[in-house]
């Protein structure tokens, strides 16, 4: 087991080595005169190249790439080219928010999912039509649109929560909880149905595994069948649909936060785009990417343990 | 390499993606779907109104006026924007952006994810390896943020992002196609293929596209939705190409002025959500035609949870103090079927069972056999409906008349107590999850009332009763630990844990080596000695038969033709079904003769 | 390795493989179509580094023409190896195969492809030996196609196919899924009679049918042989069935060939302890008979077992 976790712990790490060589490559070979930019049209040649030689773009691309990574294991990620705040800082201040929307929401996800799910799979008949009809409408709405109408009723129809955040450095519980109740809801609305579509379909796969009649046949009751041994099969495909959950969520996050104008990180990388802030668009797909590997291990940690195969080697 | 297949006249072009879906009927069932023709018909509208905008468009997409966010009006009929400029027709030429993002995804996602798939499930080795690596590295990273470094380093170019993002949706098509070349190349027509001299390149064009097809147009349809749901989400982001009139610069602008003019942002919101829709219900609609979807229901009120009321005639009608140990009385299994008839599977079955006998039923596939069993067991599928007779277990009615069901609430307090179960796989029949020690002693606690440690015991002293060498071992031991032989003998361990009084075997030793079934007949056969349940055991093999059964069954399509004594079936069969079959019999023939007097007939259904 | 103990049970129930008996101890008289000698094969297993499953540890087998070769063995033998080293579709790490004199254990697939028409199959799941989404008139032509056979000389030739293995002339535009297994199994050997092969392996071509269905696929197989003279190398794990067809007797056990010679000689007063058992242990369907030979096979194992206790000789 513990050759196992080094096993997957080695493999994220390669990967996200892989992400930021690609990513910088792709970054720093293909945009244009980046010093002219910022430095604005009226600027001289001269202070162009000035600025060009400041931020280390008159050195060749392997080299700033190598020396990036260098500073990346001490944690640093550069400075902003524009506020000229460490990157590391920026997205320090984001991360907080954002993370606790993505993380609040895949709970209520997996809750919610499973428990769609289970039902349809155990009912049939009208839930699981049910959650068929909402994974296809779910699937046929982009998440801005989904935002968009959420603040249409809720905000500005009935006024139960701010159509934009109040969330400054000092608010309270009452705030956040008020400002990130529609974002949060915003987030999840299109991720329950996929998942419990999914969740469903590995739960009907388990049921109709030999195992469960000879467990019926031995008196079993079948709610101790349904989710003692069903449920913790089928456990490991969910772990799965939800890890994939958590990626998209990490992208859905960045439209949300743009349409309650929540300070994020998805509204930083926004900006940073728009502005062609490169150090600061590296920074956000590093920490994203980082924050994947991570969940993605611990899935990989947890399928391994739900499996004697792995776990009793 | 390729000349093969062009010489093979008969097959149609193989791969094409645009080909017609070789298998018959499915397009005729797609159509017969209401959402698969009502997606058919929006996309088809899109798709026209896209390529006509130049005529269609009333005014020039891209003019602006003083007419600013006016509503519907006689000159522009949908309204106009927040730049006075017509609704109508710049939805008619965003139109063009929108499937051309959706259609620049989905390509550049089936030319990565079909080739790499191929060849990673047909020739696997190091490219599989490397592929699935390389897979596994972009399911890690989420859309959105890449999309925003992209547009970060090549600026507002859509169909270059869309490109980048058709690389991020390669996974989908990558894994499906490896995996659906997986199982077809390890098929037995695959080899029988390669046995005939096909190249592989032949070989994947006529045995493998078709089986990829599907699934593939499936996912490019799901992928397609995907990709404008994301190019729309940049440009209202206000990443988009500020210049072109798109879907999502439209929602943008609609809901900057949400206040002062709703329906600017209605209408490019409908068009979006209604061409993923399209698209989505178009994916459904064809995987249901593939699966053959058939949603059969009976058209009875009754549910499949047993009546409460029907609990009460079970214990007050009490047969006679001589019952036998368990008898079925004219019992007919009907299943529903698409057409709305029923097919019989058990067609008026008689037959009862003492203590301290083996009951032998005996058939070929389709007879019927293991579906007598399983409603002995009250464990039919759901929509199994039982349209006569009654089981009886010591007198006691099993079976619902009523509702047609079996009276599972007579059953539970005999499932697991009193009748128990033997099944034919011995490894799908053990959670893989849980310790075999657990999934015997877990029974007993619940029925025995007995505690663990008492019940892990008797569990150790079954698992020696049942011939296991090492109790403790295997007691401790995982289903994947232990061999096939071993499973089913803890599965017969278990079928004994509660002293049941009638034990149902289904094909219990068909699954094992010769050798082994003979020592887990064995096995049975000492338990049924010592212990003097009836037994009913269910099987094809005539060998098994004379082993251990006292009285026999012969079952032919549902019906019982014939049952009696072992010996007397078995040396004077009467029913010409059971003459045909003993003949059929390879003990004591002649070797390297006919079998079969009409041997000729091979006779179609 | 090749030991030629002595023939004392004692040390084979479960020492089995340390005993082989000289192989094919009285010449062939016929002409071998078919020489095996001391083949290996070794299937790579997954994982880095990891070393190769040997299932075939030097077997030595012959073919005569005309006559029928059975190969009988219980699951792990390596039977289905065999068969499928001889098709070239198992990975052969040592000895050689020669078919009428051309060695063919490393052939390449071009050679292969030449081979076609001489070596054809039988395989055991009629389920998933045809394709399901080809017509039978597809299926059949199939190897006529890869030898240039096309057209109209295609389709007379499958429907005479058809007509040999007796099924309507009018299955060739049906699928797979339209006919019964016993039906599919014809289609299978029609399949393999196309190129009027000269051997056909048939590898458990009987198992998942129906004893009535078996019985007249069996006497089609027969019928072909007499008519044709066609070569069989017949797998099975039912003693009785390779009784039945075999001219010749190869006893397999974890792969090694541990007896073999004329059938009635093997199949019915075995030399082997381990084909004793075998024998033993196929139940015969009259309960008196089957009671002696339960007997039997129970004495059988207790002169093992007491045999076993004692120290070795």
């Amino acid at each position: 087991m513990l050759q196992f976790i080094a096993k997957r712990l080695v493999a994220g790490v390669v990967a996200l080595f892989v992400v930021a060589c690609l990513t910088f490559v792709l970054l720093y070979s293909t945009s244009g005169d980046v010093a002219r930019n910022i430095m604005g049209d009226q600027a001289s040649a001269a202070s162009v190249a000035a600025k060009a030689h400041e931020l280390g773009l008159d050195q060749p691309l392997m080299s700033r790439l190598s020396s990036w990574l260098w500073q990346a294991t001490h944690l640093q990620f550069g400075t902003s080219w524009f506020t000229s705040q460490p990157v590391f800082t920026a997205i320090a201040n984001r991360l907080p928010l954002t993370l606790t929307m993505v993380c609040v929401a895949i709970l209520l996800i997996g809750v919610v999912a499973t428990f769609l799910g289970v039902t349809a799979a155990v009912k049939r008949g009208a839930a699981d039509r049910a959650v068929q009809i909402m994974a296809v409408l779910a699937a046929s709405l982009p998440g801005y649109i989904v935002g968009i109408v959420l603040v249409l009723v809720f905000a500005i129809q009935l006024r139960w929560f701010p159509a934009i955040s109040r969330i400054g450095p000092r608010s309270g519980a009452a705030v956040w909880v008020a400002s990130l109740t529609l974002p949060v809801v915003a987030l999840m609305l299109n991720g329950i149905a996929g998942a419990a579509q999914q969740i469903r379909s590995a739960f009907i796969k388990q049921l109709e595994q030999d195992y469960v009649r000879t467990l019926r046949s031995r008196g079993i009751p079948e709610r101790e069948i349904l989710f003692r041994h069903v449920l913790r099969a089928a456990a490991p495909a969910g772990l799965t649909v939800l890890s994939l959950q958590f990626i998209s969520l990490l992208g859905g996050v960045v439209i949300i936060e743009s349409i309650f104008a929540l300070p994020g990180l998805g509204s930083l990388a926004v900006s940073a785009t728009t502005q062609g802030d490169l150090p600061l668009v590296m920074g956000v797909v590093i920490y994203t990417v980082a924050i994947v590997v991570v969940v993605n291990l611990l899935v990989d940690v947890a399928n391994g343990w739900l499996n004697p195969k792995v776990r009793v080697s | 390499m390729s000349a093969v297949v062009d010489d093979v006249s008969a097959q149609a072009e193989p791969g094409g993606l645009g080909g017609a879906v070789k298998r018959p009927g499915v397009a005729g069932r797609l159509f017969r779907n209401p959402m698969g023709t009502a997606s058919v018909l929006l996309l088809a509208v899109i798709v026209l109104s896209a390529v006509l905008a130049g005529v269609l468009a009333p005014h020039d997409p891209a003019r602006a006026t003083d007419n600013v966010l006016t509503g519907p009006t006689a000159l522009n009929l949908l309204g106009t924007d927040s730049n006075g400029r017509d609704i109508l027709s710049r939805l008619l030429f965003g139109a063009r952006g929108t499937l051309m993002s959706a259609a620049i995804a989905a390509v550049v996602a089936i030319l990565i994810g079909l080739p790499a798939g191929l060849l990673a499930g047909y020739y696997g080795k190091w490219f599989d390896g490397l592929s699935s690596w390389a897979t596994n590295i972009l399911m890690a990273l989420p859309g959105m943020i890449v999309l925003l470094a992209v547009r970060a380093a090549v600026g507002p170019n859509i169909y270059l992002t869309m490109v980048i993002f058709g690389v991020l949706m390669s996974p989908g098509f990558f894994r499906l196609v490896r995996t659906a070349t997986q199982s077809v190349r390890n098929e037995l027509y695959v080899d029988a293929a390669r046995v005939a001299g096909l190249s592989d390149l032949s070989i994947m064009g006529r045995h493998i596209l078709g089986v990829v097809r599907a699934p593939v147009i499936i996912q490019a349809a799901m992928v397609s939705g995907i990709a404008i749901s994301f190019q729309s989400s940049l440009e209202f982001l206000g990443l988009g190409d500020p210049s072109a009139a798109t879907w999502g610069v439209m929602v943008n602008d609609g809901f900057r002025n949400i206040y002062r003019q709703p329906l600017a942002l209605l209408w490019p919101t409908l068009a979006i959500s209604l061409t993923i829709g399209s698209f989505v219900l178009l994916a459904n609609a064809l995987r249901d035609a593939l699966e053959d979807h058939v949603n059969v229901k009976e058209k009875t009120s009754a549910s499949r949870r047993p009546a409460t009321v029907a609990a009460v005639p079970a214990t007050v009608a009490a047969e006679p103090v001589d019952a036998h140990l368990c008898e079925v009385r004219d019992l007919r299994i009907e299943y529903p079927q698409p057409g709305g008839e029923r097919k019989t599977v058990v067609d008026g079955a008689s037959w009862y069972v003492d203590r301290d006998e083996v009951l032998g039923i005996v058939g070929e596939s389709g007879s019927g056999k293991s579906q007598t069993a399983f409603a002995v067991l009250g464990l039919l599928p759901d929509n199994a409906l039982v349209t006569s007779g009654q089981i009886l277990f010591e007198g006691k009615r099993t079976i619902d008349t009523a509702s047609r069901r079996i009276d599972q609430s007579a059953l539970t307090g005999l499932r697991g107590r009193r009748i128990s179960y033997i099944p034919q796989e011995p490894m799908s029949n053990l959670d893989p999850s849980f310790t075999i020690g657990s999934q015997l002693v877990r029974p007993m606690t619940r029925i025995l009332g007995i505690s663990k440690s008492e019940a892990v015991t008797k569990a150790l002293d079954l698992l020696s009763a049942v011939g296991i060498p090492n109790p403790k071992r295997t007691f401790s031991a995982y289903p994947h630990q232990v061999s096939g032989g071993m499973a089913q003998r803890v599965l017969i361990a278990g079928a004994i844990s509660c002293d049941p009084d009638l034990i149902i075997a289904d094909e219990p030793t068909t699954a094992l080596d010769v050798t082994v079934q003979a020592e887990v007949l064995d096995v049975i056969r000492d338990l049924q000695t010592e212990l003097h349940q009836g037994i009913i055991l269910v099987t094809h093999n005539f060998g098994v038969v004379a082993d251990i059964c006292d009285r026999v069954a012969v079952m032919q399509n549902g019906r019982i033709v014939e049952q009696g004594d072992v010996r007397t079936i078995l040396r004077h069969p009467a029913h010409e079904y059971t003459q045909m079959l003993l003949q059929s019999m390879l003990v004591g023939k002649p070797p390297l003769t006919r079998l079969m007097s009409d041997s000729a007939t091979g006779g179609m259904k | 390795m090749n030991a030629h103990g002595s023939e004392d049970p004692a040390e084979v129930l479960d020492d089995i493989v340390g005993h082989i008996p000289p192989v094919s101890a009285t010449p062939a008289r016929g002409k071998h179509l078919l020489d095996i000698v001391d083949l290996r094969v070794a299937y790579p297993t997954k994982g880095f580094l990891s070393r190769p499953v040997e299932v075939l540890h030097g077997v030595s087998v012959a073919v005569e023409e005309g006559r029928t070769m059975g190969l009988v063995g219980e699951s792990g033998s390596g039977k289905t190896t065999l068969g499928r080293a001889v098709l070239g579709l198992a990975p052969v790490t040592g000895g050689s195969i020669t078919f009428d004199g051309h060695e063919i254990a490393h052939a390449s697939r071009s050679e292969r492809r030449k081979m076609a028409a001489d070596i054809q199959v039988v395989f055991q799941d009629p389920y998933t030996s045809l394709n399901p989404s080809m017509t039978i008139g597809d299926i059949l032509s199939e190897p006529l196609g890869s030898q240039g056979i096309s057209g109209a000389e295609a389709r007379k030739r499958v429907r005479n196919l058809l007509d040999r293995v007796k099924l309507p002339v009018d299955s060739m535009d049906r699928l797979p899924r339209e006919f019964s297994g016993g039906q599919r199994q014809r289609v299978a050997i029609a399949r393999a009679l196309a190129l009027e092969p000269r051997l056909i392996v048939c590898d458990e071509p009987v198992s998942a049918l129906d004893l009535s269905t078996q019985a007249r696929v069996l006497d089609l197989l027969l019928e072909i042989q007499e008519q044709t003279g066609v070569s069989y190398l017949f797998v099975s794990h039912d003693l009785d069935v390779i009784r039945h067809v075999s001219h010749r007797v190869a006893v397999m056990y974890k792969g090694e060939i541990v007896e073999q010679g004329l059938s009635g000689k093997v199949t019915e007063s075995p030399d082997h302890p381990y084909t004793r058992r075998l024998m033993l242990a196929s139940p015969v369907p009259d309960p008196d008979q089957q009671a002696k030979r339960r007997e039997e096979r129970r004495a059988f194992a207790a002169k093992v077992a007491s045999q076993l206790g004692e120290p070795a000789a």
